[in-house]
């Protein structure tokens, strides 16, 4: 006899419910894989988004058994519990349909946090040198992986406290740029981190390093922008 | 002054506040400690501490603490748990510190004052 998970899935949008599913377990089953099983052979009508499958893309993200991951890497032998599995769209962002949210504020925070790279040379200067083992350098390179999965914005508190907040991966963001030496905005950029909005709401409780896929630790990058605030005023004297 | 300006201030002064309530607990449960021994009457601390200012001092120091301290965290809660915002939370914060302040010198002064 073959194997099956009892699967809940969250169906509609604020308002909806969870439906349970069947569904055949395998050896190596994403949990992803068990959402395309139902897409494709039982409802139809389920609405999930995903692009890559291979953890580079962060489209997947989902909340299983109540805490936010990437699906595509996330085996169900690591987070089934009893040969169930809930799965919900991510917290601290609207619903559009099913396990699909509406990512526009949580990218939209990227861009209010000066999240975009901005130079001073042209493709006609010298490329400038960047020492690989500088410590800005090192600070960079240690958040630079980032995929936008919203893994660490789902849980945070913070964000569900504070509708404002820029949250975990916009600062962690800044925190690259502030650390990267050819980056010319960083007075506005501390200027746009600072405050109950930006780095000085974060509690450093740590939900988005723990559950961040990547293994970044944005509570260290906001701890940074704490500390290089402690200097810079915040602007608007 | 703008307001994230005012926030990024009101936190480095929590932290610091923060780092002298910590050594204020420190001595005061220590003194406590070392103070009460065998038992101790309400009629024999008053004895050691009216007329001390270094004790009427350092426990001004621990209220000045506390009313920099409190305030800010109480409005945080205010603010993230129940959504108080603009002008209720600085009301709140300034019952707090106020609040604190006036109560606890006069403590203080209640103890040293003989």
């Amino acid at each position: 006899m073959t194997k099956t998970l009892a699967v809940s899935v969250w169906r509609g949008k604020e308002e909806g419910g969870f439906v349970s599913y069947e569904v055949p377990r395998r050896d190596n089953q994403t949990v992803l894989d068990v959402i395309t099983h139902i897409q494709r052979n039982v409802d139809h009508t389920l609405a999930y988004r995903f692009a890559c499958r291979v953890g580079m893309c962060g489209s997947c993200a989902m909340t299983v058994n109540g805490k936010a991951r990437w699906t595509c890497r996330t085996h169900v032998s690591q987070v089934a519990e009893n040969g169930k599995l809930e799965l919900a769209p991510l917290a601290n962002l609207p619903i559009v349909k099913d396990l699909v949210t509406d990512m526009r504020d949580f990218f939209d925070k990227w861009a209010r946090g000066l999240g975009q790279f901005k130079g001073s040379r042209t493709r006609k200067d010298e490329f400038e040198k960047v020492r690989p083992d500088s410590k800005a350098r090192m600070a960079a390179d240690a958040g630079i992986e980032c995929i936008g999965c919203g893994v660490c914005y789902a849980s945070c508190d913070v964000v569900s406290w504070r509708p404002d907040y820029l949250g975990p991966a916009a600062l962690n963001r800044a925190w690259t740029l502030v650390n990267d030496q050819r980056d010319t905005q960083l007075v506005e950029r501390m200027k746009a981190v600072a405050g109950d909005a930006g780095c000085h709401s974060c509690h450093t409780q740590g939900s988005c390093t723990e559950r961040c896929p990547k293994q970044l630790a944005p509570t260290a990058g906001i701890a940074g922008l704490k500390r290089q605030l402690m200097t810079t005023p915040a602007g608007g004297k | 002054m703008t307001h994230a300006e005012t926030k990024r201030q009101l936190w480095y002064v929590q932290r610091i506040s923060a780092m002298v309530l910590a050594c204020c607990v420190v001595a005061h449960l220590a003194i406590m400690i070392y103070a009460v021994r065998g038992g101790l009457s309400g009629a024999e601390i008053l004895a050691r501490t009216q007329g001390s200012w270094l004790f009427g001092a350092f426990y001004a120091v621990f209220v000045l603490g506390c009313a920099a301290h409190v305030p800010i965290g109480v409005t945080n809660i205010a603010e993230e748990w129940f959504g108080v915002r603009g002008f209720k939370s600085t009301l709140i914060a300034q019952l707090f510190t106020w609040g604190i302040l006036i109560l606890g010198l006069r403590a203080v002064w209640g103890v040293i004052a003989s």
